[in-house]
């Protein structure tokens, strides 16, 4: 340790030697120059993050006939609301009627149903993975984590082949059938991990004062655990939300196609439609990113809680 | 007084009505005039909740039923000899009904096919009595022809709740101390049977057959061990995709997989070490880096693809933009030798790239997209990890004289190990099973020279249909996953921790 630390040795030197020192100066705390570089670098950091994201903003706000511009501007030169209007309800000049409000429900009908489903499921078979021992028991966690390695199409196929067969392709229904193939194994997994964390004592104390199990679960469990509940319908409805590929898959009717889906209708034709896809992105990412802004920290936690702790 | 208190008890519940009701016609009121523009109406929204009510119903119905039969077998125990005999017998038809149903449904969905035979009328049979069953109530003019099928399941299950009823008052309780446990986790192990395993069958049996738009799925398919020699050799000799070669791909995908990894570790590790210290705007920080991860993917996907536009995307109006004032300094400090040569020399190599059609660019394009989006969620684990470390040892540490990096090694990359093992394998495994980004933003394009494994198998099953071949490729990637995985848990004894 060669730099001196301590104020007392700083004391000494000439103002100049003394402020650069101040300035520059290592051990307890940041020095001023270190708090100003880190500022720096994470306000570069936050631009980066955040400047594509603004990018879709300013492509909504743009009129249409400058929509293809080499401006990097925020907001556009005679910004407008014009692509909004037109996304939400239609052009009645063109008689073009909007699908948006109908994307908007074949994706919350869909999502909502099957994550309600999956918690249901989940917070049941959680709750028996987490406080009984039985046979089967490990074996059924590591099956459950290895549902994880199976890669996202592979079940779609037979999925696909299956529900053609059962004709319920095109239909709510095959959707949230496959969607519940990922959501069901990772919310077991989560909400286990957030029982374990619950001390069992208060249970064996219910059960002595002679409470049946099902009252322990409904009076005691679920009430206690309502966070990591909303931490498992939130994660798989933020998975099923944005997804396109499995919808793809079974849905092929404009009638059905749920958001993502919809809006990649207006980014296939690239020259047309770019602000509109942009003003339908806009509204629906303003929801779910504040949704997701102002819920992450559980998020964080049921991750953590699922994952590290088990 | 009485009423007052009962007032104020529902006070709440009318307020609530009060404002749904207000909600209601506001909505009318600014949506009516606009009405005829919007595509959604009141009836797709009612036909849509019947249908999933009809959906949920059926479920539910069918895993109360299953519930009961379980009860019954843990929970319930016969009287004497006589209600013993008539009890195993009702269960063991219980278990007839349900082997004949589950025969009939691998029959529905073509995974196996018993022919006209004996075998076949045996799983057929229960379909066969609910149809006859219908059409007896048909001709019997209780039910009408539309209702035929609805009124037999009900019949069905009326007789079945008779069962149950005989059983369970023939028999008096007894305690269970597992019965609980797998009566708890049957919804869900039911569930997973039906969504997971059964699939995983089908991909098995689908990998050794020819099935194809040909062979019209399976319905014409032929099976065997020879066709899947055949699969498995046109997946490693012949064209993954349309012209792709499997190691080609292949080395694609570990590449897409080691570079997006290592980016999102050690960019999330960079952000979390600068954010964890007491600072001003930390929050303010924090949320704006999230941005990335909190936008859809979807979203995040298609507005990139389009700023990898080549004339009006944002990455080349930078780089022209960069390229113009590197000429203009070179102009400028042109008498300057070296540096004049120099910043013309950057000029000339620095500039717009084609994103769409040089594969090179085309697949650092979809990296960056998948870097990212990914960063922000290993910074944010990775914080958490730092957060949990005691400030102890780092003072220890400073006393001891160790240097940052001394402390960075010794004390927070152990520390933090728990944390960031199993994000490590779960990122591997997401990156390399993630391809919504590639298919939004390049399609795997030009030629298939963005395409990792995964999208590849979906092309070859959505856009090629080649079911089978699919099939057989799909189940070397999931066995390539899968000892990758285990070897990873082994060498870290990441599963005995999770399992206990």
């Amino acid at each position: 340790m060669t730099t001196p630390t301590n104020t007392l040795e700083v004391r000494a030197s000439n103002p100049i030697t003394r402020a650069f020192r101040w300035f520059f100066h290592r051990g307890h705390g940041d020095s001023p120059f270190k708090t100003i570089i880190i500022h720096l670098t994470l306000i570069v950091a936050c631009i980066i993050a955040v400047y594509p994201v603004l990018r879709v903003v300013t492509i909504s706000l743009r009129p249409n006939d400058t929509l293809l511009t080499t401006s990097l501007r925020i907001i556009p030169v005679n910004a407008t609301l014009d692509n909004y209007k037109e996304v939400l309800l239609g052009n009645t000049a063109e008689h073009k009627k909007s699908d948006f409000f109908l994307w908007l429900w074949n994706s919350i009908s869909v999502v909502a149903i099957t994550s309600v489903v999956s918690v249901i499921l989940a917070a049941v078979s959680a709750y028996a993975f987490s406080r009984f021992k039985f046979p089967g028991r490990a074996t059924g966690l590591v099956f459950l984590l290895t549902t994880q390695m199976i890669p996202a199409g592979m079940l779609l196929l037979p999925l696909f082949i299956m529900l053609a067969r059962l004709k319920m392709i095109n239909t709510p229904l095959g959707l949230i059938i496959a969607y519940a193939v990922t959501s069901v194994p990772l919310t077991i997994w989560t909400l286990k991990g957030y029982y374990d964390t619950i001390p069992v004592d208060l249970e064996e104390a219910a059960l002595i004062d002679g409470a049946s199990r099902a009252t322990v679960f409904t009076a005691i469990i679920l009430p206690l655990s309502t966070p990591a509940l909303a931490i498992a319908f939130l994660f798989s409805f933020m998975g099923g939300w944005s997804e396109y590929l499995v919808a793809r898959v079974v849905l092929q009717k404009n009638e059905m196609f749920t958001w993502p889906l919809g809006i990649f209708t207006f980014a296939q034709e690239f020259t047309v439609s770019w602000g509109k896809f942009a003003a339908a992105s806009v509204l629906i990412a303003i929801p779910v990113m504040a949704l997701f802004l102002y819920s992450s920290k559980w998020l964080i936690s049921g991750l953590t809680l699922g994952s590290v702790k088990g | 007084m009485e009423t007052q208190a009962t007032f104020r008890k529902y006070l709440p519940a009318i307020l609530w009505v009060a404002a749904l009701f207000a909600l209601y016609f506001l909505l009318q009121a600014l949506i009516a005039p606009f009405v005829a523009g919007i595509s959604l109406n009141l009836k797709t929204v009612l036909a849509r909740l019947g249908d999933i009510g009809k959906f949920l119903f059926a479920i539910l119905g069918m895993l109360a039923i299953l519930e009961l039969v379980f009860y019954q077998v843990f929970f319930r125990q016969p009287r004497n000899l006589a209600a013993n005999i008539v009890t195993r017998f009702l269960q063991g038809v219980l278990a007839l009904i349900v082997v004949q149903v589950i025969g009939y449904f691998f029959e529905l969905t073509d995974l196996v096919r018993y022919g006209e035979g004996a075998l076949g009328n045996f799983f057929r049979a229960p379909l066969a009595w609910v149809t006859a069953l219908g059409n007896f109530l048909v001709n019997a003019r209780i039910v009408t022809k539309d209702h035929a099928s609805l009124a037999g399941l009900s019949v069905v299950v009326l007789i079945l709740l008779i069962i149950f009823g005989v059983i369970q008052w023939l028999s008096k309780s007894k305690p269970s101390k597992l019965g609980l446990a797998y009566l708890l986790i049957l919804p869900a192990f039911v569930g997973i049977l039906f969504l997971i395993i059964y699939p995983f069958l089908f991909e098995i049996r689908l990998a050794f057959s020819n099935a194809s738009l040909g062979t019209q799925a399976t319905k014409n398919a032929s099976y065997g061990l020879n066709f899947g020699w055949e699969n498995l050799k046109t997946l490693f000799t012949g064209n993954v995709a349309k012209d792709a070669k499997f190691f080609d791909v292949f080395w694609r995908t570990i590449l897409w997989t080691v570079i997006n990894v290592a980016f999102h570790v050690s960019g999330g590790m960079g952000l979390a070490l600068l954010l964890h210290r007491p600072m001003k705007l930390q929050g303010f920080y924090r949320t704006l880096l999230v941005f990335p991860w909190a936008i859809p993917t979807t979203i995040a996907a298609m507005a990139l693809r389009n700023e990898f536009d080549n004339r009006y995307g944002m990455f080349n109006i930078l780089l022209s933009d960069l390229n113009q004032w590197l000429t203009s300094i070179s102009h400028g400090t042109a008498s300057i030798i070296g540096i004049g040569n120099a910043f013309d020399f950057l000029a000339q190599h620095i500039g717009p790239v084609s994103w769409k059609q040089d594969p090179f660019w085309a697949f650092i394009s979809i990296l960056i997209s998948n870097i990212w989006l990914g960063i922000p969620f290993m910074s944010v684990i990775i914080l958490g990890g730092l957060q949990s470390i005691s400030q102890e040892y780092y003072e220890a540490a400073e006393i001891d004289g160790a240097s940052k990096l001394q402390q960075f090694r010794f004390i927070t990359i152990p520390l933090i190990r728990p944390v960031l093992t199993p994000a490590v394998v779960l990122g591997v495994v997401w990156t390399f099973n993630k391809f919504d980004v590639i298919y939004l933003i390049t399609q795997g394009g030009p030629q298939e020279k963005t395409d990792i494994l995964v999208s590849s198998m979906y092309k070859a099953a959505f856009q090629f249909y080649r079911y089978g071949f699919t099939a057989m490729f799909a189940l070397v990637i999931f066995v390539f996953l899968l000892a990758f995985t285990l070897f990873f848990l082994r060498l870290t004894g990441g599963l005995k921790s999770a399992t206990e």
